[in-house]
């Protein structure tokens, strides 16, 4: 079985860089590169697992990441002056992290800016749609895709050995597990990620319960939201999706 | 004309436009007036618009004036006038940040900084009319520029592209973080791997980020 998940607009390595750092609460003028670039690995290669198409700066982001490790093990070069200094071979990357950082700010701002203006009505323009009652403000926040696959990557963990390496034969389809998911969505408002994979027999049900969730979120059926910060995930069914006598 | 004329007519411009006016505009079309007696007369206007309990009044918007209803309002309003749900993508936003920061800017630039490609969202912020291109830089290639447009300040209640608010600049300093790098092999003892350790003599800057 072959499932490709094109997820589009897919946020760069920079961004998860940040998020890494954000996550593992380190200092970022003094990142610990041997640990943010294992950990940047091993998102790489859960994105593949998953089929998600990876835009190619991010594999040069993992060789740049690379590069740093190794020159930061060398030992320090000897031929060069006494107390001539040596740059940091992060700076370069430092820089472009915190100069991102300052339009990732900005935006933040300018989306506030953009949530209170849109209070404010003019007169209407010659299309005037009548429609649905905007959107509640949310309570919790929308959880970003890293946060997806970071809750993916602890149930992998804690999953039992023995139903880690079972390899059986594909008994469901990705179809199968969203008509699941949204069929348990009608009985429950919300419901936590943790709780979809604890029926899971193995581990290929285990990723196609987890591309159900990324396709549920694709075509706008779900969202995902946390109530704090890399706290538990929870899939609730989005609003546009919610229509009277709903079959599904 | 006398000023309650003037004040009346400009009222009723600012009732049928649906763009902010600019006060060159209003000159445009009363011809004998100028710009402080303009202010004055949309600043009476509003005061009355209070006294009365209305529920629009005019604001300066976008390098100009239109009348807007009242956030309490929103509610209802939104039911007669779709606005709701068309909030800007993450990605979008920090795109559309850049170039309102550094423009006129090239893809390439913006590219360099968000570390990834704009393709799409340089579409998606055209279709909206947020952002456009504004000739091209006189470089090899002769690449595109991008600027904002004046949409992109009533999307996002400016008067101007002053009004962005300030980028938080880092320090320069807090780059200079040289480091007489007091470099260890450290062997893990239970993975009996080679870790590496750099342990800065002298360090400088941080926790200016405070995330």
């Amino acid at each position: 079985m072959t499932y490709k998940v094109k997820l589009e607009v897919f946020e760069g390595p920079l961004d998860l860089l940040l998020y890494l750092i954000k996550k593992e609460e380190v200092d970022i003028y003094d990142i610990p590169i041997a640990k943010i670039t294992d950990q940047y690995l091993e998102y790489l290669e859960l994105m593949q697992l998953l089929d998600l198409s990876i835009a190619g700066e991010f594999l040069v982001m993992a060789a740049t990441l690379m590069h740093i490790k190794s020159k930061l093990l060398l030992p320090p070069d000897e031929t060069s002056v006494e107390g001539e200094e040596e740059n940091d071979p992060r700076a370069e990357l430092v820089k472009r992290l915190l100069e991102y950082k300052k339009f990732k700010e900005a935006a933040a701002e300018l989306a506030q800016k953009e949530s209170q203006q849109k209070h404010f009505f003019p007169r209407v323009g010659s299309g005037i749609n009548i429609d649905e009652l905007p959107a509640p403000e949310a309570e919790a926040f929308e959880a970003t895709l890293f946060d997806l696959i970071t809750a993916f990557t602890k149930v992998l963990r804690d999953i039992p050995k023995d139903i880690f390496h079972r390899i059986v034969k594909d008994e469901f389809t990705v179809s199968e597990k969203i008509h699941d998911i949204l069929h348990m969505l009608v009985d429950n408002k919300a419901l936590m990620f943790t709780d979809l994979f604890k029926a899971a027999k193995n581990k290929t049900e285990i990723i196609t319960i987890f591309l159900a969730v990324l396709e549920l979120i694709k075509i706008r059926e779900v969202n995902i939201v946390q109530h704090a910060p890399f706290g538990e995930i929870e899939i609730v069914r989005s609003r546009e999706s919610i229509k009277p006598n709903s079959s599904t | 004309m006398d000023r309650e004329e003037a004040k009346r007519i400009i009222e009723a411009l600012l009732f049928v436009s649906d763009k902010p006016i600019s006060i060159d505009t209003i000159k445009e079309i009363l011809k004998h007036i100028e710009p402080p007696e303009v202010r004055d007369i949309i600043g009476e206007l509003n005061r009355e618009y209070v006294a009365s309990g209305r529920s629009f009044s005019i604001k300066e918007i976008a390098g100009g004036f239109q009348m807007l209803t009242d956030p309490i309002y929103s509610r209802w309003v939104a039911i007669l006038y779709k606005k709701g749900s068309d909030k800007l993508t993450g990605p979008s936003l920090e795109t559309l940040a850049i170039i309102a920061y550094k423009q006129p800017i090239t893809r390439t630039d913006i590219e360099a900084i968000r570390g990834v490609n704009v393709d799409g969202v340089l579409k998606t912020l055209e279709e909206r009319n947020l952002a456009r291109t504004k000739g091209r830089l006189d470089a090899p290639g002769r690449p595109i520029l991008y600027v904002t447009t004046n949409e992109f300040l009533q999307h996002f209640g400016l008067r101007s592209l002053d009004e962005l608010p300030n980028l938080k600049e880092f320090q320069e300093s807090d780059l200079d973080f040289v480091r007489e790098a007091n470099r260890s092999e450290v062997v893990n003892k239970e993975t009996g791997k080679l870790e590496e350790s750099v342990m800065p003599v002298q360090a400088e800057g941080g926790g200016a980020d405070g995330s």
